[in-house]
C-alpha cells in the first residue's frame, strides 16, 4: 500500500452552499487605517480586524485591535473553533511580535565568511536578483532538484509552489521528522490514517486521557488546553506519564513517573492487561480489527509485573490505571503527543500507543479520536508542475521504508553534506531555525558549507539567519495576507490572514517574494495571480464565499457533519488489510517488528543525567523569545534539578551553571531550579533559549540551548525521525 | 452595591500567563512590570507532589493597609464594586502603600506613580469581564459580584473550598482560590 | 518540601523589597536627631536656660533647622511622583502615618522659628530689626518660654515616634511589625541628639548633664533593643525569621558591630568612664553615637524591606 499524506484524513467535505449566516463583528474597516480618508487627520477610536495567528502552527483566529491607528492588543476570534474567543498566552502576546526591535529591516547580503554575521544592506531587487541568478546556477550545473527549501508554517506556502515550480522535490520542514513524524507513522501503520494537525483528539467528550510525555497546558496548543480543563471540569480521569511532574501531572488522578525511554514497556503491560482480563472493545476489535490473535500472543508475557523493574512502575499501578481506561472505553484518549522524537524507538511507541486506543475502542468514537471535518477550498488552478527528473534527495534507497508522505529535514542535510544520492547546492530556509530544530549543530554548520547558496526568509534575524548569503526579512503575520487556513478540526471553517498594521520598515510578505523569485525564475506561468487578493479572492469565489467577506468576519464556517462513527461517519482504514492492524504484515515484510518490542534505554553513565525538553506556555519553538511582550514573561530558561541530586551537587534555585553532554560540548550558562517535579536520573530545559545569534540582541545568550547539547541522535529505523532525548549532561560550575 | 471579587479555580489553571499577557496588552503595563503573575505552591517528595496553580494579583482587599497609608488618599476604595485604584495624579510615589501591602501586587509605575491591578474596572463598567479572566484558555476565573448571591462566583464560593491568601494579614482579601 | 516559585518579578519589588535606598533612612535619622535636640532645647527653655549666654538651647535649633530641612529634602529626593507633592497637603489622612508625618512637620518648623526667636543672633537683628521686637516682646513673657519649651519637647516626641510608626505601621513587613518601633527610634534620637550637644556644648553643666543622659538613652535604648527583639523571637514565625535578619543573618554583622557595639556599647563605656573623670571627654563617643544611630536606620530600613510574610 502507499503511505501517503495525501489520504490524510477521511474528510467529510462540507460545501459553503446553505452557510448559515454568520454574524460579523461590528464595526469592522477593511483594513488597518492610521489616516482618515477623509479628514487626512490620524485615525481615531477603535478598529477591529480578523486575522488569524501565526504565534504557532495551530492557527487560531483572533481579532487585532487597532488605537487611534496603533495596533494594540490581539484577542480570540468568538466564532473560531479553535480558539473559541480565547487565544494563548502566545496569541495575546502577538503584538509583541510587530514591536520587536530586533526584527530584520532590510535585506541583508553576507560580505564575510559565513556564520561572522557581517552584511550590506541591499535592496529588494538586488537580494532577489542575487538569488535567482545563483539558483538559474545551481539549475544548470546541477539540475533544478538540487536546490532544497525548508519551510515551517503555513508562510511557506508560496515559497514551497515556486520552488515546486521550479523543478525540485525537496521541501521539507523539521515538523516531521524531528517532531511528529514517528506519530503519523505508527498511527498509519495501525490505523491507515494520521493524527494530524490540530490533533483529531476529541478531548472535550474523553473520560479519562491518558498524556505519556505529553505536558498539555506547558505546551499550549489552544484548543487542546481548553479542552483538557473543559474535561477536568467534567470529572475526567487523567494519567500522566512522565520522568518530570508536569503541570498535567497536577491534575492528574494518577502520576507514572517513568524512568526514561521505557514507555513501550508500560504500554505493553497495559495492553497485557487489557486483553488477559477481556477489558477491550471486542465488538470494535472483531469488526475492525486486523491480526488480533497474533498480536494477543506477542503480548502475553508482558505483565505489570514484567514491566516493574524495567519502567519502574508498581504492577499495581499499572492494573489500576489500565482498570480506569477500560473503565472509561471507548470515551479514553491515550494521547499520542506530538513531538514524538525522543529515544529512537519512536514509531514503534507511537504504534503501541494507537494500538492500545485500538483495544479501548477510541479511533473514530466520541471522547477518543473524532473524524475531523474540512470546508473544502479547491485549490488555485495552477499549471501543472514540472516532473523532476530525479526523486526526493533525502532518503536514498528507501533506507526508512515508512518515511513516505513528507521529506526528513535531517535527510537533506545528509545528502548535503555527503553529495548522495545527488549533491544539494542550495537551501531556502523560510521561519524555521535549523539550529535549534534539528540535532547536531555541526552537522548543519558542515552541510550548510557545501552550499553555494542559502537563503533565509524570517522575521527577526534568527542564529540560522547567522550562516545565511541572503537574509531576507519578511512581514510578521499582522502585517500581511497568507493562504487561507481550512484545517481539518471538528467542523469545517475557512479563515483568514489579513494585514493589519503596515510594516514598519523595508519587510516584504512571502508571497510577494515567492512570486517576484518566480518571475526572475521565468516561471510566470506559475504566478497567474495579480496579487495575494487576487489569489484568494479567485480560491473564495469558487466556493461561493468572496474575499470580502472573509476580509470582514474573519471566519466563515461550514454546517456541522457528523465526526464520529457513532454518529454515521463510516470508518475506513488505509492500511493493507483494510482494517486496523493490530499485526502489521508491512512491518514484518521490511523486517520490523508487526507487534512493538521494548528494548532497554541505555543508563546515564555515572554523574550524568539524561537531558530532557519541552516546551513553556509562553514561547514558541526558538522563534518567540524576543518579542518583548513574551520575552518579558520569561526571558531565560532553567535546569530543572531534582532537590536530591542538587543538593549532592551543592547547587540551589537561582544558581547559575554551565552543562557539558558526554560529548564535552558546553552549554551557556543556565539558572538551577532545584525541584522535587523531576526524576534524579533527569535533568529538563524549555526548548529554544541560549540562542546565539548576534543580531538578536535581546536574547543573545539568554538561558541555556537543549539543542546545543544535543550532539547525539538515534535515527528512527522506520522513518528516520532524529530521536533527541538520548544525550546525557553533567554540571559545571559557572566560573 | 456591588463588591468585586475574583475566584479561581487552582484545579482548573495550568499557569499558562495568559492572564499576564493580556492584562499586560489591554492596560499597557510597562516592560519589566506585571500587575498580575503565576504562582506555584509545591508541596511533597518525588513523586508524591501536591502543586497548586495560582493567578496572582492584589487582593482588592476589604481591609487595604495600601489605602490606609497613603497619605493623600490617592490610593482609594472605588465606589462601583468596592475596587481597590490609585488616582495617579494624587500620588506622591512615597511608596508607603508598596511597603504596606502583604501581597507585593503594586509597585511604582515608571512615570512615577503606585500602580496595579485596577480589576480592568474600564471594561467592568462597560459590563466585560477582566482582561484576564476574559483570556483564559482554561475558564478558570470568575469575575463577579460577592454580594449578589446568585452570581457564579457567590455559587461557587458557596459549593466548594477555597482559600485566600495570608488571611492572617487581616485584609480580608477579594480574590479566592477554588481547592 | 515546600517549593513556592513566581514570575512576578517587579523592579523595586523583587526578589524582595528594594523601594527605599538611602533616603529614607537618613530622613528618619535626621527626623529622629531633630526630635532629640527639640527636646533637649525645650527642656532648657522650660529650665529658663535661655538667659545662659552659652547655652545649647542658642543654637540647636539652628542646628535642628538645617538636619530638618537637610531630612525633608532626602525624602523629597525619595519620592517618585514628585510633582504632586503638594496633595501631601491638601488632605489629611488620619489613617496614614505619612501624613501625620507631613503635618507635624509643618508645624516643626515654626515651632523651630520660634524658639530661634527666643535668642536671635546679632546678624539676624541687624538685618530684620522687626526680629528685636517680637523677641523682646516674648522675653518679657516667661510663661510663654516655658510652653515654647514644651512645645518643643512635644512636638520633639511626637516627631521622634512618628519616624518608627511610620514604619511599624507597614504591616506587611514582620520586622517593622512591632509596636516598639517608635519607642526604639525616639531613645535613639534622644541618644544622638544628647551626644551631639553634649559633643559641641560650651556649658560645662550641659556638657556633663548631657553626657549623664546620653549614658542613660544608651542603656534605655539597649534595653528596648532586647525588648524589640524578644517580641519578634516570641512572635509568630514570619516575626521569628524576621529578627534573625539581623541576629544571624545578612544584616547580623552590621547590627552587631556597628549598632549595638559601636553605636551602643562602645561609646557607653567611654562616657560611664568619662562621668566618672577616669578619661576626658572625647568627641569619638558622640561621633560613635551618632554614627550607629544613623546605621541603625539603614538596617531596620534594608532588614525590614528584605522580611515579608512567606
Amino acid at each position: 500500500m502507499e503511505l501517503s499524506r495525501r489520504r490524510f484524513l477521511q474528510i467529510s467535505s462540507a460545501t459553503v452552499t446553505g452557510l448559515a449566516a454568520v454574524t460579523s463583528l461590528s464595526s469592522i474597516t477593511k483594513g488597518a487605517k492610521k489616516i482618515e480618508e477623509k479628514t487626512g487627520k490620524p485615525a481615531k477610536g477603535i478598529q477591529k480586524i480578523p486575522t488569524y495567528c501565526d504565534l504557532c502552527f495551530w492557527k487560531c483566529s483572533a481579532v487585532a485591535y487597532l488605537k487611534d491607528g496603533e495596533l494594540w492588543k490581539i484577542e480570540g476570534h468568538t466564532n473560531d473553533p479553535l480558539s473559541n474567543g480565547r487565544l494563548c498566552p502566545r496569541g495575546t502576546g502577538g503584538v509583541g511580535a510587530h514591536y520587536d526591535k530586533d526584527r530584520l529591516k532590510t535585506p541583508l547580503i553576507r560580505k564575510s565568511e559565513r556564520g561572522e554575521e557581517k552584511w550590506v544592506s541591499v535592496t529588494w531587487t538586488e537580494a532577489l536578483d542575487y538569488i535567482a541568478d545563483k539558483m538559474e546556477k545551481i539549475k544548470i550545473e546541477y539540475g533544478p532538484e538540487s536546490m532544497a527549501l525548508f519551510s515551517h508554517g503555513v508562510g511557506g506556502t508560496f515559497l514551497k509552489h515556486m520552488i515546486k515550480a521550479f523543478g525540485s522535490p525537496n521541501e521539507t520542514a523539521p515538523s516531521f521528522a524531528q517532531c511528529r513524524g514517528p506519530r503519523e507513522t505508527g498511527f498509519e501503520l495501525t490505523f491507515g490514517d494520521i493524527v494530524g494537525s490540530p490533533e483529531r483528539t476529541d478531548i472535550e467528550n474523553t473520560k479519562c486521557m491518558v498524556l505519556i510525555g505529553s505536558h498539555l497546558g506547558e505546551n499550549m496548543h489552544n484548543t487542546q488546553v481548553q479542552e483538557f480543563a473543559k474535561a477536568n471540569k467534567k470529572g475526567a480521569t487523567f494519567i500522566v506519564v512522565d520522568p518530570r511532574f508536569s503541570t498535567a501531572a497536577s491534575k492528574a488522578k494518577y502520576y507514572l513517573p517513568i524512568k526514561p525511554g521505557t514507555d513501550i514497556a508500560l504500554l505493553l503491560a497495559w495492553m497485557n492487561v487489557i486483553v488477559n482480563e477481556n477489558l477491550y472493545d471486542k465488538d470494535y476489535v472483531e469488526k475492525y480489527g486486523f491480526g488480533f490473535e497474533q498480536f494477543a500472543y506477542e503480548i502475553k508475557d508482558y505483565t505489570p509485573e514484567w514491566a516493574y523493574p524495567r519502567t519502574g512502575i508498581d504492577p499495581k499501578v499499572i492494573r489500576e490505571t489500565a482498570y480506569e481506561m477500560a473503565k472509561h472505553k471507548p470515551a479514553t484518549i491515550v494521547h499520542p503527543g506530538r513531538r514524538t522524537t525522543w529515544y529512537g524507538d519512536d514509531s514503534q511507541r507511537s504504534r503501541a500507543i494507537a494500538l492500545l486506543n485500538a483495544l479501548l475502542g477510541s479511533w473514530g468514537r466520541k471522547g477518543g479520536f473524532f473524524m475531523p471535518t474540512k470546508l473544502s477550498i479547491p485549490s488555485y488552478p495552477y499549471p501543472e508542475y514540472p516532473k523532476p527528473e530525479r526523486g526526493r534527495v533525502d532518503n536514498p534507497d528507501e533506507r526508512f521504508p515508512f518515511a513516505k508522505g513528507e521529506l526528513l529535514a535531517n535527510g537533506i542535510r545528509e545528502a548535503t553534506i555527503t553529495g548522495n544520492p545527488y549533491p544539494v547546492k542550495g537551501w531556502i530556509i523560510y521561519a524555521t531555525n535549523l539550529l535549534q530544530a534539528i540535532p547536531n549543530q555541526e552537522e548543519t554548520i558542515k552541510a550548510i558549507q557545501n552550499l553555494d547558496l542559502m537563503v533565509v526568509v524570517d522575521v527577526v534575524p534568527s542564529e540560522i539567519a547567522g550562516w545565511a548569503d541572503v537574509v531576507l526579512p519578511e512581514s510578521v503575520y499582522l502585517e500581511r495576507y497568507d493562504e487561507l487556513n481550512i484545517s481539518p478540526f471538528k467542523e469545517g471553517f475557512v479563515s483568514i490572514r489579513q494585514p493589519v498594521v503596515d510594516e514598519p520598515s523595508h519587510q516584504k510578505p512571502n508571497w510577494w517574494i515567492a512570486k517576484e523569485l518566480g518571475k526572475r525564475l521565468g516561471l510566470k506561468k506559475y504566478f497567474p495571480w495579480n496579487d495575494i487578493e487576487d489569489y484568494l479572492d479567485t480560491r473564495l469565489k469558487s466556493v461561493g464565499l468572496s474575499l470580502e467577506r472573509l476580509k470582514k468576519e474573519g471566519v466563515v464556517k461550514a454546517p456541522k457533519q457528523p465526526i464520529y462513527f457513532e454518529d454515521g461517519v463510516q470508518p475506513n482504514f488505509w492500511t493493507p488489510s483494510g482494517k486496523i492492524e493490530f499485526y502489521s504484515l508491512q512491518l514484518k515484510e521490511k523486517g520490523f517488528d508487526p507487534v512493538p518490542k521494548f528494548t532497554e534505554p541505555e543508563s546515564p553513565p555515572p554523574g550524568y543525567f539524561r537531558l530532557l525538553m519541552g516546551r513553556a506556555p509562553v514561547h514558541t519553538f526558538a522563534k518567540t523569545q524576543s518579542n518583548p511582550i513574551l520575552k518579558d514573561m520569561m526571558e531565560e530558561n532553567s535546569v530543572w534539578i531534582n532537590n536530591d541530586i542538587a543538593m549532592r551537587y551543592g547547587l540551589k534555585s537561582g544558581d547559575y551553571i554551565k552543562l557539558k553532554n558526554t560529548d564535552g560540548v558546553v552549554s551557556n550558562k543556565v539558572k538551577v531550579k532545584a525541584t522535587e517535579r523531576i526524576r534524579p536520573d533527569s535533568v529538563y530545559m524549555v526548548h529554544g533559549f541560549g540562542q546565539r545569534s548576534k543580531m538578536l540582541k535581546s536574547t543573545y545568550l539568554k538561558g541555556a540551548s537543549d539543542a546545543q547539547l544535543t550532539t547525539k541522535y538515534k535515527l528512527d529505523p522506520l522513518m528516520g525521525g532524529t530521536a533527541m532525548n538520548v544525550n546525557f549532561v553533567t554540571f559545571e560550575r559557572e566560573a | 452595591m456591588a463588591r468585586y471579587g475574583m475566584a479561581i479555580d487552582t484545579k482548573l489553571c495550568v499557569g499558562c500567563m495568559d492572564c499576564v499577557v493580556a492584562c499586560k496588552t489591554e492596560n499597557n503595563v510597562p516592560e519589566g512590570y506585571n500587575r498580575d503573575w503565576i504562582t506555584e505552591e509545591a508541596f511533597g517528595k518525588f513523586p508524591n507532589i501536591n502543586l497548586e496553580i495560582r493567578s496572582e494579583r492584589c487582593n482588592h482587599c476589604e481591609n487595604a493597609p495600601c489605602v490606609s497609608s497613603c497619605p493623600t488618599g490617592a490610593s482609594h476604595y472605588h465606589d462601583i464594586g468596592g475596587v481597590v485604584l490609585v488616582e495617579y495624579n494624587e500620588c506622591i510615589g512615597c511608596k508607603a502603600c508598596i511597603a504596606s501591602c502583604p501581597y507585593d501586587a503594586r509597585f511604582i509605575h515608571p512615570d512615577g506613580y503606585a500602580d496595579k491591578c485596577t480589576f480592568c474596572i474600564h471594561r467592568v463598567e462597560e459590563g466585560k469581564d477582566p482582561a484576564c479572566v476574559s483570556v483564559c484558555p482554561t475558564n478558570c476565573m470568575i469575575f463577579g459580584d460577592l454580594d449578589d448571591p446568585n452570581s457564579e462566583i457567590s455559587k461557587q464560593l458557596n459549593s466548594r473550598k477555597h482559600h485566600s491568601l495570608k488571611p492572617v494579614a487581616g485584609t480580608n482579601p477579594k480574590i479566592f482560590y477554588l481547592t | 518540601m515546600h517549593e513556592i516559585t513566581t514570575t512576578r518579578n517587579n523592579h523595586l519589588i523583587d526578589p524582595s523589597l528594594e523601594i527605599w535606598g538611602w533616603e529614607i533612612p537618613v530622613y528618619l535619622f535626621l527626623g529622629g536627631m531633630v526630635a532629640g535636640m527639640m527636646i533637649i532645647t525645650g527642656y532648657f527653655l522650660f529650665k529658663q536656660r535661655q538667659t545662659e549666654e552659652t547655652c545649647s538651647c542658642r543654637y540647636v535649633p539652628w542646628v535642628s533647622l538645617v538636619l530638618l530641612s537637610l531630612g525633608m529634602f532626602a525624602l523629597f529626593l525619595d519620592l517618585e511622583h514628585k510633582l504632586f507633592t503638594w496633595r501631601l497637603y491638601t488632605t489629611f489622612q488620619v489613617t496614614s502615618p505619612m501624613s501625620w508625618g507631613a503635618w507635624i512637620l509643618i508645624i516643626v518648623y515654626p515651632a523651630i522659628l520660634v524658639t530661634i526667636l527666643i535668642t536671635p543672633p546679632k546678624w539676624l537683628v541687624e538685618k530684620f530689626p522687626v526680629v528685636k521686637k517680637y523677641s523682646e516682646w516674648l522675653n518679657e513673657r516667661k510663661i510663654w518660654i516655658k510652653n515654647i519649651g514644651v512645645a518643643n519637647m512635644i512636638l520633639g516626641a511626637m516627631l521622634g515616634m512618628y519616624t518608627g510608626i511610620l514604619l511599624s505601621s507597614l504591616g506587611a513587613r514582620p520586622l517593622w511589625n512591632t509596636s516598639i518601633l517608635w519607642l526604639l527610634f525616639l531613645v535613639s534620637g534622644l541618644s544622638g541628639a544628647a551626644a551631639f550637644v553634649h559633643m559641641v556644648a560650651k556649658n560645662v553643666y550641659e556638657r556633663e548633664l548631657l553626657a549623664k543622659a546620653d549614658n542613660g538613652f544608651l542603656t534605655f535604648e539597649l534595653f528596648v533593643i532586647a525588648l524589640m527583639i524578644i517580641g519578634l523571637l516570641t512572635s509568630t514565625q514570619v516575626h521569628q525569621e524576621a529578627a534573625m535578619l539581623i541576629l544571624t543573618g545578612p544584616y547580623a554583622a552590621t547590627f552587631w558591630v556597628f549598632v549595638v557595639g559601636i553605636g551602643i556599647i562602645i561609646p557607653l563605656i567611654i562616657q560611664l568612664m568619662a562621668v566618672n573623670h577616669k578619661v576626658n571627654h572625647t568627641p569619638w563617643a558622640p561621633i560613635m553615637v551618632i554614627v550607629g544611630g544613623l546605621i541603625l536606620r539603614f538596617v531596620i530600613v534594608e532588614a525590614g524591606q528584605v522580611s515579608s510574610w512567606f
